[in-house]
C-alpha cells in the first residue's frame, strides 16, 4: 500500500525532475511569509545556481507539528525560517544535525544555539512591545505606561489586550519573558495583577496591535514591528518599550538529521548567515542576527535592541508545556465577571 | 427432538433469483459509493476516536540514578525515580499524565538538592528506547551519564506513549476546558429559543396573513444562508464594539461574549428555522379552522389547539436543527466570543494553537455527543411526521385582517432590517478606509494580496472548490441515492448505505476536519498523497454536506414509480440507459437544487476545511477568519461580502437555469 503511494509520488516527481536537469534539490520547510520566499530562493541561487529549493511553507505551529509528526521519517532537508523555540523542540527530539556554518562567529552569540556545535543559527528576531493608542487613551484619561509593572495599574482596567500564549507565539514569548525577568513566583503574581486589567485575550499576536491601531482598545501587547507598520499606515500609535526589558523570539535555520544531501544543506546554512542574507531578512524584520547590518526601520521604537532580555530558550522550550498548562488553569475560560 | 426433525428434512436447494448483469452493475456501484463513504467518514472518525485514547505519561521506572557523596564517591546504590517518589510522595497518579510535549525535571525527588553542591549524579535509561534530555540534548540508550549538580537540574524526563482514558481524565479535571460544555449548551439553548420564536412568527406572517411584500420578505429571510457564519460577528463588532456605531444600546455590556454569539447565531440560523417552520405552516387544513370557528373558539384557543399542534413537528425539527448548528459552529464564537470559550473553538485552540491533537480529539468526542443527540431526536420526529393533508383537505386561505396584517408587516420589516442591516454594515465597513479615524471611502480593503489569508487567490480557490464540489458531489450523491432507491434486493446493504448517508449530518464540521487530519495525514495511509490538495477539500466538503443532498435526491427519486425499472428491463434495456435517458432528466430540478446547495455551502464553510487547507488551497471563507484573526477586520468584511455576492449570483443563475430546464424537460408535468 505504501509502495503504491511512493510509486505515484516518484512518478510525479520524475516528471518535474526531468525539466530541472537533475540538479541537487533540497526540501526546505519554512514559516517565512510566502511573499518573501521567492526572493530568498533567488538570492540563494545567485550564489548556488546548482541547488534547487523546494519550499514547504505553513504557519509556525503547523510546520512544527509537521516536522514532529515526521520524526521517524523526515521529509525535510533543511529548516530555514522557523522559531527558535520550535527548533529547540526538534533538537530535543534529536532531529537536528549540529553544524557550525562558516562565519557563525560574526553573529551575535544570542542568536546561536548554545550546544558545542550549534544545532541551529538565528536569522532575525521579533520583539515584544506595547502599542498605545494616544487618541483613545486621551479620551479615557489614561497616562502612558512606561513599564510592564505600570500595566497593572487599575486605571488600565479593561483597556488592555494581549495574545493568548496557548495559541500565539508572541503571547508565549511575553509570558516566558515575564517568568524569566520577575522569577517564577513574581511572574505569576504579575500576570495575576495584569489579568484583572485585560479585556480579553486574542488568538493571534498581531491582533492586539491592530485593535489598538483601530481604537477598539487603547493598549495592545504585541510586537514592535507590527506597531511600526500600523503607525506607518497612519494609526495614532505610540510604541512603548517597557523599561524592565522585552521578550523576543527569533527565526532560525537548521539541518534536519538524516538529510540525503548534507553538503548542499550545509551550503544553504552557510548562505543563511552571510551579510547578504542578513540584509535580505532586514526588509521584513528590524532586528537581524549579525550586529551592525540592520538599517533603522521607520517608526521603530528607539532602545528596543538594548531592551531585549537575555532570553533563555532552553528554559522556554523545556517549561513550555508546564507554563501553558498553568496559564490555562489560571486565566483561560474565566468568562464569568471577574470577582 | 427438534434437531432430529430438522435432520429429516434435507435443506432444499437455496432459491435465489439470478442476478442480472444490471443487478451486478448496480450492486457494484453501490459498493463503490459505500466504500467512498467508509473511507471518507467511518475510517477518519475511527482514527480520531482512537487518537483520543492515545495518551502520554511519565514512566518513573524507566530511569536509574546513582548519587555520589560530597567527595564524588558513589556507594553503588542504584535507585529509580519511582522508588524515590514512593518514599517522598511528591507526585500523584494524575501528575504523571502528560502531553506529547511534556517534560519533567528530576530535582524534585531530592529535597536537599542544590545546584551549587559538589554532589555528582549518574543517570541512564533502563531500556534502549528510553529518552531523557540534558537541557535540550536528547539522550537515549542505557549507558551511564555522569553529571554535576548544576547540569543535573537541567535533566528532563520525556513521557512515553500509552493507551487509556488519561486524556479524558485531564479534560474533566481542567475547569478551563470542561466549562466550555456548559457555555456551549447555554448559548445553543438561548439561541435556539430566540431563533425559533422569531422564525415562527415570521413564517406565520408569510403563510397565515395577508400582508404585502411576501416575496421580498421570503428573499430576505434566505440571505444569511449565503454568507459564512462569522460575518454577523464582524458586523456586530462595527455596531457594538468599543468603537461601535450604536454601542450605547448595550448599556455597557460587552459584545465580545455570549451576547454577541447569540445575536450572530440568530442571524445565521434564521433561514434554516424559517424554511422548516414555513413548510410546516404552509400545509394546513381549513376545515379544522372552520370547525374551531363554529365551536366559537377564541383565536387564542384556536392558535394553541389547531395551529401549534399542526406545526409541532416542524417546530421540534427546527429546534434541533438550530441547536445543532449553533453548538457545532466555530466561526462566529471565534470572531465575537471573546473569553467565552465554547467547544468548537476549544478544538481549534487545542489543535492549531497548542498542537495538542490528542486533546483536540477528546473535545471532539465531547462535542459529538450533543450533536448526535440532537440529530437523533430530529430524525425520530421526522419519521413520526404523518401527512396532515388528506385528499379531502381544504387548503387554508388567510383572510385580510387590517390590524393583524399591519402588525405582521411591522414585525417582518424589523426582522428584515436586522438581516439587511447586518449585511449592509459589513459592506459599509469594507468600503471605509480606516475606521474610525478616516471615514473616507476607498477600495484599499479589497487589496487582499497585502493581507494574511491568501489574497485574491483564496477567492478563486473558493469558487473552484464550489464548482468541483457541486459537480463531483452531485454525481456521487445522486447516483448513490438512485442505487439505494431503485435497486432490487440486497436489503442489508441498502439499509447500511442509508445509515452511512445519514451519518455526516450528525458529525460537526470541526470533528470531521480533525478526523481527516488523523486519517489522511498518516504517512502509512495510501491516500496520504491527497493531503494538502484541493481534492481533500472537495472530498471533505462533499462528505460534510452529504446528508441533506442525499435526502433531496431520495425525495425526488421516490416520486418516480418503480414501474419504470420494470418496464425498461422487460424491454431489455440496461438500467444505466434508463438512468441516463429518463431518471436524470425527470429529476433535473432536484439535481440542480443539490448542486446549488453544495456550491453555496462550499463557499461559506469554515469549520471542516480550517484544518485541511494548505497555502496553495487557501479559501475565501478561511481568509475571512484569518484576516479577522490578524486584526484586519475591514478586509475580512470585504471578503465576506464577496462570498455573499458570488453566492447570490450563483443563486440567480441557478434560478434562470432551473426555469429553462423546467420548460424543456418538465413539460410533461403540465397537461
Amino acid at each position: 500500500m505504501k509502495i503504491t503511494s511512493k510509486l505515484i509520488a516518484s512518478a510525479v516527481l520524475s516528471v518535474f525532475a526531468s525539466t530541472a536537469t537533475a540538479e541537487t534539490e533540497l526540501t526546505v520547510y519554512t514559516a517565512v511569509e510566502a511573499e518573501d520566499l521567492a526572493r530568498y530562493a533567488e538570492a540563494f541561487n545567485e550564489v548556488h545556481p546548482d541547488i534547487t529549493i523546494n519550499w514547504v511553507r505553513d504557519s509556525t505551529g503547523i510546520i512544527t507539528a509537521k516536522l514532529l509528526a515526521e520524526r521517524d521519517n523526515p521529509q525535510a532537508d533543511v529548516v530555514w525560517g522557523l522559531a527558535a523555540t520550535s527548533l529547540l523542540l526538534l533538537k530535543s527530539e534529536g532531529m537536528l544535525e549540529p553544524y557550525a556554518p562558516a562565519g557563525v562567529e560574526e553573529l551575535d552569540p544570542k542568536f546561536v544555539d548554545k550546544g558545542d556545535t550549534p544545532s541551529w543559527v538565528g536569522m532575525d528576531a521579533w520583539v515584544a512591545a506595547v502599542c498605545y493608542n494616544t487618541v483613545e487613551a486621551e479620551k479615557e484619561g489614561l497616562t502612558p505606561p512606561t513599564s510592564w509593572k505600570d500595566l497593572t495599574d487599575p486605571q488600565y482596567a479593561g483597556h488592555l489586550i494581549m495574545p493568548n500564549p496557548n495559541s500565539s507565539g508572541t503571547g508565549f514569548l511575553d509570558v516566558s519573558s515575564w517568568l524569566q525577568m520577575f522569577g517564577e513566583e513574581g511572574g505569576w503574581e504579575y500576570m495575576d495583577a495584569l489579568h484583572s486589567n485585560i479585556a480579553r485575550y486574542t488568538h493571534s499576536g498581531s491582533k492586539p496591535c491592530k485593535l489598538a491601531a483601530a481604537g477598539e482598545i487603547p493598549i495592545g501587547i504585541s510586537f514592535a514591528f507590527r506597531g511600526a507598520k500600523s503607525k506607518a499606515a497612519g494609526a495614532p500609535l505610540e510604541i512603548v518599550v517597557p523599561s524592565e526589558g522585552v521578550g523576543w523570539d527569533m527565526e532560525a535555520t537548521a539541518i534536519v538529521a538524516g538529510t540525503d544531501d548534507l553538503e548542499a544543506a550545509q551550503k544553504l546554512v552557510d548562505f543563511s548567515v552571510t551579510r547578504g542574507a542578513m540584509e535580505m531578512y532586514n526588509s521584513g524584520y528590524a532586528v537581524v542576527a549579525m550586529p551592525g547590518v540592520a538599517k533603522p526601520v521607520e517608526h521603530f521604537p528607539e532602545g528596543l535592541l538594548d531592551a531585549m532580555i537575555e532570553n533563555d530558550f532552553e528554559f522556554a522550550a523545556n517549561n513550555r508545556a508546564a507554563i501553558l498548562k498553568e496559564w490555562q488553569s489560571r486565566y483561560d475560560g474565566k468568562s464569568e465577571p471577574k470577582n | 427432538m427438534t434437531d432430529l426433525s430438522a435432520d429429516k428434512l434435507p435443506a432444499g436447494p437455496a432459491i435465489k433469483g439470478k442476478l442480472s448483469r444490471d443487478d451486478i452493475i448496480m450492486r457494484l456501484g453501490m459498493v463503490v459509493i459505500a466504500l467512498y463513504l467508509i473511507a471518507t467518514l467511518v475510517f477518519p472518525l475511527w482514527a480520531m476516536l482512537s487518537k483520543s485514547f492515545s495518551t502520554f505519561q511519565f514512566d518513573l521506572g524507566a530511569y536509574e540514578l546513582q548519587i555520589s557523596d560530597e567527595q564524588g564517591k558513589y556507594s553503588g546504590n542504584i535507585v529509580t525515580p519511582a522508588q524515590l517518589n514512593a518514599e517522598l510522595l511528591v507526585l500523584g497518579e494524575a501528575d504523571l499524565i502528560a502531553g506529547s510535549d511534556s517534560r519533567m525535571g528530576l530535582t524534585q525527588f531530592f529535597p536537599d538538592f542544590s545546584f551549587r553542591s559538589p554532589v555528582m549524579y549518574q543517570i541512564r535509561n533502563t531500556t534502549e528506547t528510553g529518552r531523557f534530555l540534558v537541557g535540550s540534548e536528547l539522550k537515549t540508550g542505557t549507558d551511564w551519564l555522569e553529571l554535576d549538580s548544576n547540569t543535573f537540574r537541567r535533566v528532563q524526563m520525556r513521557p512515553v506513549k500509552a493507551t487509556g482514558l488519561g486524556n479524558f481524565v485531564s479534560y474533566f479535571s481542567t475547569p478551563a476546558l470542561f466549562n466550555s460544555i456548559k457555555n456551549s449548551l447555554l448559548i445553543a439553548v438561548i439561541s435556539t429559543v430566540v431563533t425559533v420564536t422569531l422564525a415562527f412568527w415570521f413564517a406565520y406572517a408569510l403563510n397565515r396573513s395577508c400582508m404585502r411584500f411576501k416575496g421580498f420578505f421570503r428573499l430576505v429571510a434566505m440571505a444569511p444562508i449565503l454568507v459564512p457564519s462569522l460575518l454577523p460577528g464582524i458586523a456586530l463588532v462595527y455596531l457594538f464594539g468599543n468603537q461601535g456605531m450604536i454601542k450605547e444600546l448595550l448599556f455597557g455590556a460587552s459584545i465580545y461574549g455570549p451576547i454577541g454569539i447569540v445575536i450572530g447565531s440568530v442571524f445565521f440560523t434564521f433561514p434554516h428555522a424559517f424554511i422548516i417552520i414555513s413548510t410546516a405552516l404552509a400545509i394546513s387544513d381549513a376545515r379544522l379552522y372552520e370547525a374551531a370557528a363554529s365551536l366559537r373558539s377564541t383565536p387564542w384557543r384556536t392558535f394553541w389547539t389547531v395551529t401549534i399542534p399542526g406545526a409541532r413537528y416542524g417546530l421540534i425539527s427546527a429546534t434541533f436543527v438550530v441547536f445543532n448548528l449553533v453548538i457545532t459552529d466555530f466561526g462566529l464564537p471565534k470572531v465575537i466570543g471573546g473569553q467565552f470559550n465554547v467547544l468548537a473553538v476549544d478544538i481549534y485552540k487545542q489543535v492549531i494553537g497548542q498542537q495538542n491533537f490528542e486533546m483536540g480529539a477528546v473535545v471532539s468526542v465531547v462535542l459529538v455527543i450533543p450533536a448526535i443527540f440532537a440529530f437523533a431526536i430530529d430524525r425520530l420526529v421526522q419519521s413520526k411526521q404523518v401527512a396532515l393533508l388528506s385528499a379531502r383537505s381544504v387548503p387554508y386561505q388567510p383572510k385580510p385582517h387590517r390590524s393583524a396584517d399591519r402588525f405582521f408587516l411591522v414585525y417582518c420589516l424589523l426582522v428584515a432590517l436586522f438581516i439587511v442591516g447586518t449585511l449592509g454594515i459589513c459592506q459599509f465597513a469594507a468600503l471605509i478606509k480606516f475606521w474610525p479615524y478616516d471615514l473616507s471611502f476607498s477600495l484599499t480593503n479589497y487589496d487582499f494580496d497585502r493581507m494574511d489569508g491568501g489574497g485574491w487567490g483564496s477567492y478563486y480557490n473558493s469558487i473552484k472548490l464550489g464548482l468541483f464540489t457541486a459537480v463531483a458531489g452531485t454525481c456521487v450523491v445522486f447516483f448513490g441515492a438512485y442505487l439505494v432507491e431503485k435497486s432490487n434486493g440486497f436489503k442489508t446493504g441498502r439499509a447500511l448505505f442509508q445509515m452511512f448517508a445519514m451519518l455526516p449530518m450528525a458529525i460537526p464540521g470541526m470533528v470531521l476536519g480533525l478526523a481527516y487530519i488523523f486519517f489522511f495525514n498518516n504517512p502509512a495511509n495510501p491516500l496520504n498523497f491527497i493531503y494538502g490538495t484541493m481534492a481533500i477539500l472537495v472530498i471533505c466538503t462533499v462528505t460534510h454536506f452529504y446528508t441533506v443532498s442525499h435526502l433531496t435526491a431520495v425525495t425526488a427519486l421516490k416520486q418516480m414509480d418503480r414501474e419504470f425499472e420494470s418496464v425498461s428491463s422487460s424491454l431489455k434495456q440496461p438500467t444505466l440507459k434508463l438512468f441516463r435517458r429518463v431518471t436524470v432528466p425527470v429529476c433535473l430540478p432536484a439535481i440542480l437544487d443539490i448542486s446549488i446547495y453544495l456550491f453555496v455551502n462550499a463557499m461559506t464553510t469554515v469549520s471542516a476545511v480550517v484544518f485541511l487547507y494548505s497555502p496553495k488551497t487557501s479559501l475565501a471563507s478561511i481568509a475571512v477568519l484569518n484576516m479577522d484573526d490578524a486584526g484586519d477586520i475591514a478586509p475580512a468584511a470585504a471578503m465576506g461580502m464577496m462570498i455573499f455576492y458570488t453566492n447570490a449570483a450563483a443563486r440567480i443563475i441557478h434560478l434562470l437555469v432551473s426555469r429553462g430546464v423546467l420548460q424543456r424537460t418538465q413539460a410533461w408535468r403540465a397537461r
